[in-house]
């Protein structure tokens, strides 16, 4: 048992979770208190103990339903065994249970007798009914028929999921009941809305079923470690913010939320606690009454340090067009930060948006405005950085002082225009700093059709921010 | 420390049990957590939105266990001095005023320094109080997030030796093992130091089924139809991209005022006029409105 623990945390600590070897060791502990028969028990055990923020239980949860996938209770102590053997067929318990419908959910094999047909009627009523134990058996049976799963190939199951899902058409149910319930009386658009959203969770959770389904069975086929290793995903601080993913776009707006706010408190407690400004004479003379006028405990004046100026300039073409929309979004939501923030968007051509954000007090909010209704194209709407550039020194160029840095978001890769890198040699002149923050990996820097090179000799700082948390890092340093 | 007979709880049913008998309803998450707690003698840290009952679970296994609830709430600026103890020095001031005058003078210096930084000198702050009760005690550490992270260190002893050192006095070592339980909002993360020393768990907002057993136990005389209703508007207001979305402890403010007004199912008119008890941001209200009657705008 300890071995496979400890397995287990070798491999959330490959997805990035900081496990300690007290964390450890508590872990262990827990064990011997809880009822190892009772899965949802020992689970909950492992994640008090391993767990530390919740941000990382999505990646605890997936690593715990590979590596202790639910099969027979026995099955927790000799997992190391079965994991050496070859899956052969069906060990799992829960097929056995009986299928109250027709056809049979067990193992690989099961579930092939059913018509689409019946297996649809099968589903319908398991949503109906809203009963679990129904639905893993038609996710089991699901998956049987549609996945098509083939022994040994080293994916995921994203695939399967789809094809399972695609087959089963849940969206068209979706409607079909909604459009059902209809049917039986008038609805106020307050009862719909209930209705769809009740019916919308049911089906959500059918579909966990059957991911919970096809993850079961890639286990038993590769084993825990190998599939560990495929359905491993980077924790939302950690996701390449150029290359996500739409699920993991929808991660991050949910990160950002909370980490926006964090850093605002942040930023203001580091403001007040820093050092100590002259002394207040007054404050200290009321407090030495207490002591007979004697002052034994001086009191200081707080400094207030001056807040800068932000300018950003962001490219929001297609390519960076999320990792601009992250940026502003956070940069406004610690505004209180800064005396003054304007932002500007472009791509070939220039825009000023600060009056978005303005307008509106939720930063999403204004971002969504931005990518509809800012005038950003000039001719064709490439990226042309140089031109963007020109323009903004024509038109805003005289408003850059001593006391604004300006941030520039990009990966400046420019088609092949002309950098009319003089611009930013200008606006560093005027400035207080001026900062790059590149999306790409560093690597890739001045590769094909990317210069920032020409524009980094003129720029205090170049950035490289995949990441929200470098983005965070860098915006806590700025601030 | 802790043997068979000392332990609270057998399992995490007898504290689910425990927990709804002081009409606290648990999920299974919170029940292990609380057991293992026990168990293993270690701290809760306990996280999650506002309004999701963190600080009412120490208030619940308090009551469970018959133990005296000690809390230490935290802010901005909290020191030693407030949360652990403090001399009391105009005490102490007396105490050498009052050598000098009378009779005493003999007695030496060494006598009276022995004196005055004795336990009758000592203002207990909740930290070291308990540490020194004799009788059970829960410790609530409420809103630790709020502390900076400098004064986290000062609850790093007590929370894994269960102990105080003071300087003149020497180690206050504890009678017995309190439960502790420390609540964040999450506005900050908090130390590593800090998180390795607890148990941690998440109270998110419950799903539907929670959601309408807490409303019916929390809100004595509604019936069974009205708290359905009411968990899946519920439900239909957090899944809305909101500023700030309801949080239970609203839900069953809502509950109770519709309770009041004498409604036993909730039409498109008194979810929105109502609304404002739920929702807490002008601009969510509107959104809201638009969505549940279908004028979006």
């Amino acid at each position: 048992m300890l071995d496979i623990l400890n397995s287990f945390i070798v491999e959330l600590r490959q997805a990035g979770l900081p496990i300690s070897m007290t964390e450890h060791i508590d872990a262990a502990a827990a064990m011997s208190h809880v009822d190892m028969t009772q899965r949802s028990q020992f689970k909950d055990a492992l994640r008090a103990t391993l767990v530390k923020s919740e941000d990382h239980a999505a990646a605890f949860d997936i690593a715990f339903e590979v590596y202790f996938a639910d099969r027979s209770i026995e099955g927790i102590d000799d997992l190391d065994d079965a994991l050496e053997t070859d899956a052969q067929g069906d060990t799992a318990p829960e097929g056995e249970s009986g299928l109250r419908g027709p056809g049979n959910a067990k193992g690989t094999g099961g579930g092939g007798g059913m018509s689409a047909e019946e297996l649809k009627d099968l589903l319908e009523q398991a949503i109906r009914a809203n009963d679990s134990e129904l639905r893993a058996q038609v996710a089991a049976a699901a998956v049987s028929r549609f996945a098509g799963m083939e022994p040994g190939r080293p994916v995921g199951g994203t695939y399967y999921l789809y094809r399972t899902l695609r087959n089963l058409e849940l969206d068209e149910l979706l409607e079909r009941l909604v459009e059902e319930q209809r049917a039986t009386g008038p609805m106020t658009s307050l009862q719909e809305r209930l209705a769809r959203d009740e019916l919308g969770a049911r089906i959500e959770g059918m579909k966990e079923a059957i991911e919970a389904e096809i993850r079961r069975r890639l286990v038993e086929d590769r084993g825990a470690e190998a599939l560990a290793r495929s359905v491993r995903k980077p924790l939302p601080e950690d996701i390449d913010v150029m290359h996500a993913t739409r699920d993991e776009i929808n991660t991050l707006e949910r990160a950002l939320r909370p980490l926006s706010r964090k850093l605002a408190v942040r930023l203001t407690r580091k403001r007040r606690h820093g050092r100590r400004g002259p002394l207040d004479f007054r404050q200290t003379v009321r407090r030495s009454l207490s002591t007979g006028g004697v002052p034994i405990d001086p009191r200081y004046r707080h400094p207030r340090p001056a807040k800068p100026e932000i300018v950003v300039i962001a490219d929001i073409s297609g390519s960076v067009a999320s990792f601009a929309r992250f940026t502003l979004h956070l940069v406004y939501a610690i505004s209180s930060q800064f005396s003054k923030v304007r932002s500007f968007v472009f791509v070939d051509g220039i825009d000023e948006v600060t009056h978005y954000f303005e307008e509106s007090d939720d930063p999403a909010e204004a971002v969504h405005r931005i990518n509809t209704e800012a005038n950003v194209v000039w001719i064709d709407g490439h990226s042309d950085y140089g031109h963007a550039f020109k323009a903004f020194d024509e038109r805003w160029g005289d408003e850059i002082n001593s006391r604004t840095s300006v941030l520039i978001l990009g990966d400046a890769r420019n088609n092949y225009h002309a950098s009319e890198a003089w611009v930013i040699a200008d606006l560093q002149a005027r400035a207080r700093h001026v900062y790059w923050l590149n999306p790409e990996p560093s690597s890739y820097w001045g590769s094909g059709d990317s210069i920032v090179g020409e524009y980094a000799r003129h720029c205090d700082r170049v950035v490289e921010v995949r990441t929200l948390r470098q983005l965070e890092q860098f915006v806590g340093e700025l601030a | 420390m802790t043997s068979n007979d000392e332990w609270r709880f057998e399992g995490p049913d007898q504290v689910a049990t425990a927990l709804r008998s002081v009409d606290y309803l648990p999920s299974h998450e919170i029940a292990s957590t609380v057991f293992l707690a026990d168990r293993l003698a270690k701290p809760v840290l306990v996280e999650g939105p506002a309004g999701t009952g963190k600080t009412q679970l120490a208030k619940s296994v308090a009551e469970l266990t018959g133990a005296r609830l000690i809390r230490l709430q935290c802010y901005e600026g909290l020191d030693e001095s407030k949360a652990l103890y403090e001399w009391n020095y105009r005490k102490q001031l007396l105490r050498i005023q009052a050598g000098q005058g009378g009779d005493q003078q003999s007695q030496d210096w060494a006598e009276l320094e022995e004196d005055i930084f004795d336990e009758d000198f000592l203002l207990t702050r909740p930290l070291l109080e308990a540490i020194r009760a004799t009788d059970p005690v829960v410790l609530l550490i409420d809103e630790v997030d709020r502390v900076e992270l400098e004064t986290e260190a000062l609850m790093l002893e007590i929370l894994s030796e269960y102990q105080v050192s003071i300087p003149e006095l020497g180690t206050v070592t504890a009678n017995q093992v309190p439960m502790v339980f420390l609540t964040s909002n999450n506005t900050r993360e908090l130390s590593e130091a800090l998180k390795r020393r607890c148990l941690f768990l998440h109270v998110g907002y419950p799903d539907v089924e929670r959601e309408r057993l807490i409303v019916e136990t929390r809100v004595p005389g509604i019936s069974a139809a009205l708290a359905e209703q009411i968990a899946q508007i519920v439900r239909t207001l957090r899944g809305m991209d909101l500023k700030k979305v309801p949080s239970v402890s609203e839900t069953i403010d809502w509950a109770k005022t519709l309770v009041i007004l004498g409604k036993d199912s909730i039409s498109e008119e008194d979810a929105v006029a109502t609304l404002h008890i739920l929702l807490k941001y002008q601009s969510d209200i509107d959104k809201a409105t638009g969505e549940l009657t279908g004028t979006r705008r």
